[in-house]
């Protein structure tokens, strides 16, 4: 299966899997389509035109795949456009992602496209930009699962104009591409996400290993004397602006007083209300097991505190802050005022 | 750079960023080339590289093309863009394959992108294409994660006149097919690419840093357009309230330069974390010499290039005296509001390295007030 993503319609997600269906079909593959929007464009028509079309189903309430004809027909590619439908009562399956796995069960390939809009997990956040509402939905997982995926980007403007719109001149030129762009964001780092799980996936099936990452994963580790909350707010903002992972630990200390107890439970709670994955971790040696963690995690920034006590550091060079600086391998470490 | 008074004046950029040769930037602007034409705009080709694909070369049909240069450079003849004469056709728009191209010796200008910015301060649009290994700033993932070290970059200032960014994708399966059926390189080199830089794991990460590259561009673009309007679209995207409110505050990098070969990678890094950040940064050299004329030699030397090389990367430098470094890096953090100190540890165990002592130890010891970034050695050529 291969997917074409897309952050809006008009960036060209149709054109580019039938231009792909077109291409295979010329290279000898025995293509169908069984789904398809063809909208207005010339260009679309063009190319369905040399295709062959199994019509979908329809019914008072609406049209689903026509799934008897496609599986007695058998084709070893099938276009299906959109991926993100439900079905009307009285098909098998309520969703067409639903569909579209059985046809992959019965060895089909199949070639889609979905909308950033359609996203499961995103839905909410796109609907807040768009104020649109979809109850058609295809879960992230089904990406990450695919096979092969593209996403289709193009400026902002250009799918405006596609879309029949004014778009202005080059560059974001008004609110309401403002608003389109940042949908082009999010879309652009689902893609670097679900690219990531599959080049992770990719060096596990082959034994690669591999401590390098082009994505930032972000470590906090708290004590109970360290400025924890300025280390997470910021560890957010860095999660965030970076589009990356935040981590926040505290290894367990033994014979803590009450209040520095209560302040490391205290963190702890902000961490997770920030989103971040939070261990509690034990070992004697809290560099080795902090380090430990990092790398198998693939850690790129540490964030640590001074110490409240203003002779900590001084007193212990090269001590635990010294001894992580010189061990933090592929590691940037930041250490925090108090 | 431009005044804002020519602004409008000047011609646009377009980039279409790839992951490697072959995923098909030029077919694609080529493509949107004939949608422009038919809208009516005055396009011309100023360069562009077929290698021979003949769907490539389908598509450049019908076009106006400028036609190159011939230079003759050692016994060879090399055919570059003819700048002069897409100044003198002055066209609206002029489409420039391969922006990170280096010219043969005996051009007016070493680099390709010299030449885009000429057309674009006469006010022509230029389309172009690139591949993420060549922007500056990521020279040091690329390496790590391809062992290559990219020589050909364009600096990350002129990656920032692009108006508009565009990602061209392809799936890692879909380009490999390409290659093996020579429709990228042929013969040979189809199969030593195979084995270098197009290695299946190379490309894949080559591939998500493109997409996280373009989600930055963007993201840097829409910032600039909050800025330009003043009427920020409050980010309703974002998943957390705590990551949301700091950020109107700019943060202020400081990164201190040495003559160490390692401060190339810190300046690299910090144009990362600066662009991430939307923070302002600053890059600084403290001499303990009177005058920065006595600074031995080969030190001045090796500090001039990195303070240029900051430059490159859009990052303001200073020069300042100081007998004791840790202490004036420490005084001028505090004085110019830095929020943050970039340092990196020294990978030269030299007479004067070790003379300096432990330098990051001691402005951590003397800015316990500040936020200090010890950036790892990530490998670095020898």
């Amino acid at each position: 299966m291969k997917i074409f993503l897309g952050y809006a319609s008009g960036v060209g997600k149709t054109y580019r899997m039938l231009d792909e269906a077109h291409r295979r079909k010329e290279r000898g593959e025995d293509v169908i389509v069984a789904a398809c929007q063809p909208g207005a464009q010339a260009e679309i028509r063009t190319l369905l035109d040399k295709l062959e079309v199994i019509p979908t189903l329809r019914t008072s309430l609406g049209e689903g795949l026509h799934m008897d004809a496609i599986i007695r027909r058998k084709p070893a590619v099938c276009v299906i456009d959109p991926l993100a439908h439900k079905n009307p009562a009285g098909f098998p399956n309520a969703h067409r992602w639903q569909d579209v796995e059985k046809l992959l069960d019965q060895g089909v390939s199949v070639l889609t496209a979905v909308n950033l809009l359609h996203i499961e997990e995103l839905r909410d956040r796109v609907e807040a930009i768009t104020g649109k509402h979809t109850n058609e939905t295809v879960p992230r997982e089904f990406l990450v699962h695919a096979d092969e995926f593209v996403i289709v980007d193009v400026p902002t403007d250009l799918a405006l104009e596609r879309l029949g719109e004014n778009g202005g001149s080059p560059g974001i030129s008004s609110d309401r591409e403002r608003k389109l762009s940042e949908l082009r964001e999010m879309a652009l780092v689902l893609a670097a996400e679900v690219a990531e799980s599959q080049l992770e996936h990719y060096l596990v099936a082959h034994g690669i290993a591999q401590t390098w990452g082009v994505h930032e994963r972000i470590l906090v580790c708290l004590t109970p004397r360290s400025n924890g909350e300025a280390m997470i707010a910021s560890g957010a903002r860095n999660k965030q602006r970076f589009h990356g992972e935040l981590h926040v630990v505290y290894v367990r200390q033994p014979r803590l007083s009450h209040a520095d107890r209560e302040r490391i439970q205290w963190f702890l709670s902000q961490a997770e209300e920030a989103g971040a994955e939070v261990h509690t971790l034990e070992g004697d040696d809290p560099v080795a097991v902090i380090l430990e963690y990092a790398r198998q995690k693939r850690i790129t920034q540490i964030f640590v505190g001074h110490s409240k006590r203003g002779d900590w550091l001084s007193r212990l060079w090269p001590g635990p802050l010294g001894r992580l600086l010189r061990e933090a391998e592929h590691m940037d470490v930041r250490i925090f005022p108090h | 750079m431009p005044s804002p008074a020519n602004e409008s004046k000047r011609g646009k950029l377009r980039i279409y960023l790839g992951y490697a040769a072959g995923v098909g930037k030029t077919f694609q602007m080529l493509r949107d080339a004939h949608d422009a034409v038919r809208a009516g705009v005055d396009l011309v080709v100023g360069y562009f590289e077929t290698h021979k694909r003949q769907d490539t070369l389908a598509l450049a049909e019908g076009l106006e093309v400028i036609p190159r240069r011939p230079i003759v450079h050692r016994d060879r003849t090399f055919a570059e863009m003819d700048t002069d004469a897409i100044l003198r056709r002055k066209p609206q728009l002029c489409l420039v394959d391969e922006f990170a191209h280096t010219n043969v010796p005996g051009t007016e200008r070493a680099k390709r992108w010299e030449d885009v910015l000429v057309a674009l301060d006469a006010g022509i649009s230029v389309w172009t294409t690139l591949n993420v290994q060549h922007i500056e700033s990521l020279n040091d993932t690329v390496f790590e994660v391809t062992g290559i070290r990219v020589r050909e970059t364009v600096p990350d200032w002129v990656i920032k006149q692009a108006t508009e960014i565009q990602l061209v994708d392809v799936t890692p399966e879909a380009l490999l097919n390409r290659l093996r059926r020579g429709a990228v390189y042929t013969g040979d080199m189809a199969l030593k690419a195979v084995e270098s830089f197009f290695r299946e794991a190379n490309l894949r990460a080559l591939r998500e840093l493109a997409m996280r590259q373009t989600a930055l561009e963007v993201q840097v673009r829409q910032q600039e357009y909050d800025l330009a309007t003043a009427s920020a679209v409050p980010s309703v995207a974002t998943d957390s309230n705590l990551a949301q409110a700091p950020s109107t505050a700019r943060e202020n990098i400081l990164l201190l330069v040495t003559p160490d070969p390692v401060t190339a990678m810190l300046i690299r890094r910090v144009r990362r974390v600066a662009d991430y950040l939307h923070a302002n940064c600053l890059a600084l050299y403290v001499h303990r010499e009177d005058h920065f004329g006595e600074v031995p030699f080969e030190e001045r030397e090796a500090v001039e290039k990195h303070l240029n090389f900051a430059r490159n990367l859009g990052i303001e430098t200073r020069i300042v005296q100081g007998q004791n470094v840790a202490k004036t890096v420490a005084d001028f953090a505090r004085r110019n509001q830095a929020t943050q100190i970039f340092l990196a540890r020294p990978l030269l165990r030299t007479r004067s390295s070790l003379f300096r002592g432990n330098l990051v130890r001691d402005i951590i010891r003397l800015a316990p007030d500040l936020q200090i970034t010890v950036v790892t050695t990530r490998e670095t050529e020898t």
